[in-house]
């Protein structure tokens, strides 16, 4: 019998042999990916300091590498709030370090999307990756690094110093990997058009290793709030995050140790929630046994009182955004957008915006397009698997006297601290009640305005070819009477003409 | 013999029916130009309008009429259509031009106004003629179908090119088509003093051969089968103008019987025509007690033929004269028709010698 050994591995040792969790399945799957967790990187960097993003993105041929697959270097800059130089290595070379872990809505989730491409890249390649950034202040820091995957270390080769002449500031990250960009092309392509959608406000380029380029411009230079951190809400605590919580905590009694780590607990709910816990008020969280905490965290959950959770901690694109993006890249003819209230599913705050655009640049497809999207990220495989797939085709659109053959897109973005993704591939969102609810309202809300927009069209449309009928026939009326009453002259019709137009609408 | 004349009634018609035309016309003009949307008042032409009038003998149109009116989004394609058929039938009288009902669907087509389909451009100049209470006949418009006539009337031909000549309508065996040329002639004179009408091409040679226009006096006229409204138009003017009693020959079935009637009493269908029908005519044979008295060969009624029959039973134009209802019932009862091909069996010229003097008597 063969014994089994065991051995501890690092975080970025577990990623390395587990990649396929972060998104690096194959060779076009992995270029997509790290051009996707490089861009969203620098869109969170920019976004947190309200700074119109500006990024650029190139993909340079480097080889061949395989009979599928090619070496590219791939160059990211943007003009984000820029990293201080002693947090350089551990952000790009450590995995699992990041600014993530606190509660504010942000497009990654695991922390570890720039870490996953660069350590892709070097598993691939055996490159070193090239970070370069500044604050804005006098200096430019620039690394060569590499990650040392078996201790999660980051090991820097090279640290330059430059003067900050032009009072830079950004980010610019370059390394190069293996990856199939034929393949992935269309997909990126799709990637950088929705995010263009859902960030009208920033410019982004690419240039693909062709040298074509490729620009989405922004429309507007208004940015939406940028999220508030907020402390967890109790509804959303587990076993493991009130230990954490118990071990770092000053506080010295419940009602401070409540009130000071949860989201919306002030004196009053600390106060109905430990008499309904029947804990005393004064206890030392530090003194509370493992079965406490296991019964703290039940009771939690069961208490009816807390406050729901506000909106502060997320950043949704608002109206006037989301409909400046999808007119931006799709020019319909008509579009509506909808944001819900915020709402909560198990203590955390989500909220929906949607968007139904008809015509225009809206392709024709026999179905809906649908284009979705978590936390300001396109969402772009598993759609069938989506709840805003299955809330939009088990709707009765006939009611709304829409059918899946109009040209008509349908834009559903969800922003939450936490996105209730259904697997780690993090491609589509569960079917939560929650979630489907506010959908579901936010589709009727815009399907009865398009219903409006389609009658209002259809009842123009109906004026127009009534009027087009009046027009062709009584001029041969006119024509045909001339010459049976035998008259010179053909009488003057245009007056009735402008009458039908004028009185048109009285009849059915 | 009599001599008999009666110039001008074409003409006269003509002229009428080009004044219509051109009222038709005039009223719309006047409407377009005093900035009004034209309207056409009309009478209706729904069942439930369609009265049998048993004075004038035949189906009427009643009180109830519609008006088209260039106005309604829904009437005004077909208005248009209604006042190009108007200024086409107008060229078409004027220029002495004939014309069909294909014809006129294709025409349309010259001057940018399509038909969906015949029936389309039939029904719109039904409309004209319910506008205008003239057939399309008088407009020069024609159907297709075809009978003919024989026997000695001479007629004179008002069709370009032949007005003032004439023609002996004994001057062909095989018998004159009643076309366009024939039914806008005048007539002339004639020793004729009936008419027999035929309903099958072969009595009607049978006839011919045997020198019935002669032995009997009588212009025959062969109806192939239900009577066109030209034809039954011919025979209306064989009555009245030449005053000629008029006597019909058919089949002895219920659709030979409806044939006569039709020729007496008129369709529903052109309801909304005069003179089109002759209530004067008489159905001669062959009547169901025909079948009876000489013993006939026949064939038994066939469902079809029942049904038919009880449905003319209740036919307001059947309950004028008890010989039909008497005869109706007498089909009921035997369930037996013959053909009146059927007298063979005594021999080719029993008919023409011994049954149809005997029924000009009887029906006299």
């Amino acid at each position: 019998m063969a014994q089994a050994t065991f051995e501890e591995i690092s975080a970025s040792d577990f990623f390395y042999r587990n990649r396929d969790i972060a998104g690096f399945t194959n060779p076009s799957r992995a270029i997509f990916a790290a051009i996707r967790e490089l861009v969203e990187n620098s869109l969170d960097a920019t976004e947190s300091q309200k700074i119109p993003p500006e990024i650029y993105v190139r993909l340079s041929f480097e080889g061949e590498a395989s009979k599928d697959t090619q070496i590219y270097k791939l160059r990211v800059e943007d003009n984000g709030s820029g990293i201080q130089p002693r947090f350089i290595p551990s952000a790009f070379g450590q995995v699992l370090y990041g600014s993530k872990y606190k509660l504010k809505q942000t497009r990654g989730t695991f922390g570890l999307g720039g870490k996953m491409a660069v350590l892709y890249g070097q598993i691939m390649t055996h490159q070193p990756a090239y970070v370069t950034s500044s604050t804005g202040l006098a200096k430019v820091y620039s690394f060569k690094l590499m990650i040392d995957i078996q201790r999660n270390r980051p090991v820097i080769l090279e640290r330059k110093v430059l003067i900050n002449k032009e009072q830079w500031r950004g980010t610019i990250v370059e390394f190069t990997l293996e990856g199939d960009y034929l393949r992935a092309r269309s997909k990126i392509l799709d990637y950088l058009k929705q995010t263009a959608m859902v960030n009208p406000y920033a410019n982004l380029t690419f240039v693909d290793p062709k040298g074509r380029l490729y620009k989405f411009t922004r429309v507007t230079k208004d940015m939406p709030e940028p999220p508030k951190e907020t402390e967890p809400h109790p509804y959303g605590v587990d076993v493991e995050l009130l230990q954490r919580l118990i071990q770092v905590t000053p506080y010295r009694n419940m009602i401070e140790f409540l009130k000071r780590h949860f989201h919306r607990v002030g004196d009053i709910t600390a106060q109905k929630f430990l008499e309904f816990s029947g804990l005393n008020p004064s206890k030392n969280p530090k003194r509370l046994s493992h079965e406490e905490i296991v019964r703290l965290m039940q009771n939690l959950k069961k208490f009816k009182d807390f406050l729901p959770p506000d909106a502060s901690c997320l950043s949704p694109l608002g109206e006037e955004l989301l409909k400046a993006g999808i007119m931006k890249e799709l020019k319909p003819e008509y579009l509506v957008v909808n944001q819900r209230k915020p709402s909560t599913y198990a203590g955390h705050p989500f909220i929906v915006e949607l968007g139904i655009a008809y015509g225009g640049e809206v392709p024709k497809r026999g179905s809906f397009v649908i284009y979705r999207f978590a936390n300001k990220i396109p969402l772009l495989y598993d759609e069938a698997s989506d709840v805003s797939f299955r809330v939009i085709n088990s709707m009765n659109w006939r009611r709304y006297k829409v059918s899946p053959d109009m040209p008509i897109a349908i834009v559903v973005h969800i922003c939450s601290t936490k996105v209730p993704y259904k697997t780690v591939g993090k491609e589509f969102i569960a079917d939560r009640p929650e979630v489907r609810r506010e959908v579901a309202n936010a589709l009727r809300e815009v399907g009865r305005q398009l219903q409006h927009f389609l009658s209002k069209r259809e009842h123009v449309d109906r004026e127009k070819r009534r009027l087009s009928v009046f027009a062709k026939y009584l001029p041969r009326i006119a024509e045909f009477s001339t010459i049976l009453a035998g008259k010179e002259k053909q009488p003057d019709i245009e007056k009735l003409i402008k009458s039908v137009q004028k009185y048109g609408t009285e009849e059915k | 013999m009599a001599q008999k004349k009666s110039k001008g009634v074409i003409a006269e018609k003509k002229n009428e029916v080009m004044s219509n035309l051109k009222k038709l016309g005039t009223q719309i003009y006047d409407q377009l130009d005093s900035g009004v949307f034209p309207t056409i008042t009309m009478p209706s032409r729904s069942t439930d309008n369609i009265h049998y009038d048993p004075d004038l003998r035949q189906y009427v149109l009643g009180e109830k009429s519609v008006t088209r009116s260039a106005r309604n989004i829904r009437h005004v394609k077909p208005f248009t259509q209604l006042a190009w058929a108007a200024m086409f039938s107008n060229e078409l009288t004027s220029h002495r031009k004939t014309s069909t009902l294909r014809d006129v669907y294709y025409s349309a087509q010259a001057y940018n106004m399509t038909f969906k389909d015949q029936q389309e451009s039939n029904n719109i100049i039904t409309d004209l003629e319910t506008a205008t209470s003239h057939s399309r006949e008088d407009f020069n418009i024609f159907p297709e179908e075809r009978s003919a006539v024989f026997g000695d009337l001479t007629i004179e031909y008002t069709v370009p090119g032949y007005e003032g000549k004439t023609l002996n309508l004994a001057s062909h065996p095989d018998g004159v088509l009643i076309g366009p040329a024939l039914t806008s002639s005048e007539f002339a004179s004639t020793t004729a003093d009936k008419v027999i009408a035929i309903e099958k091409g072969g009595l009607f040679t049978r006839f011919i051969e045997e020198n019935v226009h002669k032995k009997h006096n009588a212009m025959l006229v062969l109806t192939a089968g239900q009577a066109p409204r030209q034809t039954r138009y011919f025979i209306r003017r064989l009555h009245d103008e030449l005053k000629l009693p008029v006597y019909i020959f058919t089949d002895g079935d219920p659709w030979g019987m409806h044939i006569a009637m039709v020729i007496i009493s008129g369709s529903a269908n052109a309801a909304h025509l005069r003179e089109l029908n002759t209530p004067d005519a008489k159905w001669s044979g062959v009547w169901a007690s025909d079948i009876v008295n000489y013993k006939l060969p026949t064939d038994p009624l066939d469902d079809v033929d029942i049904k038919r029959l009880y449905e003319l039973q209740r036919d307001p134009r059947y309950k004028e004269d008890p010989l039909w209802q008497k005869e109706i019932k007498t089909f009921l009862r035997i369930k037996r028709k013959a053909e009146q091909e059927a007298f063979s069996r005594y021999g080719l010229t029993y008919i023409v010698d011994e049954y149809l003097p005997t029924k000009l008597k009887e029906t006299k």
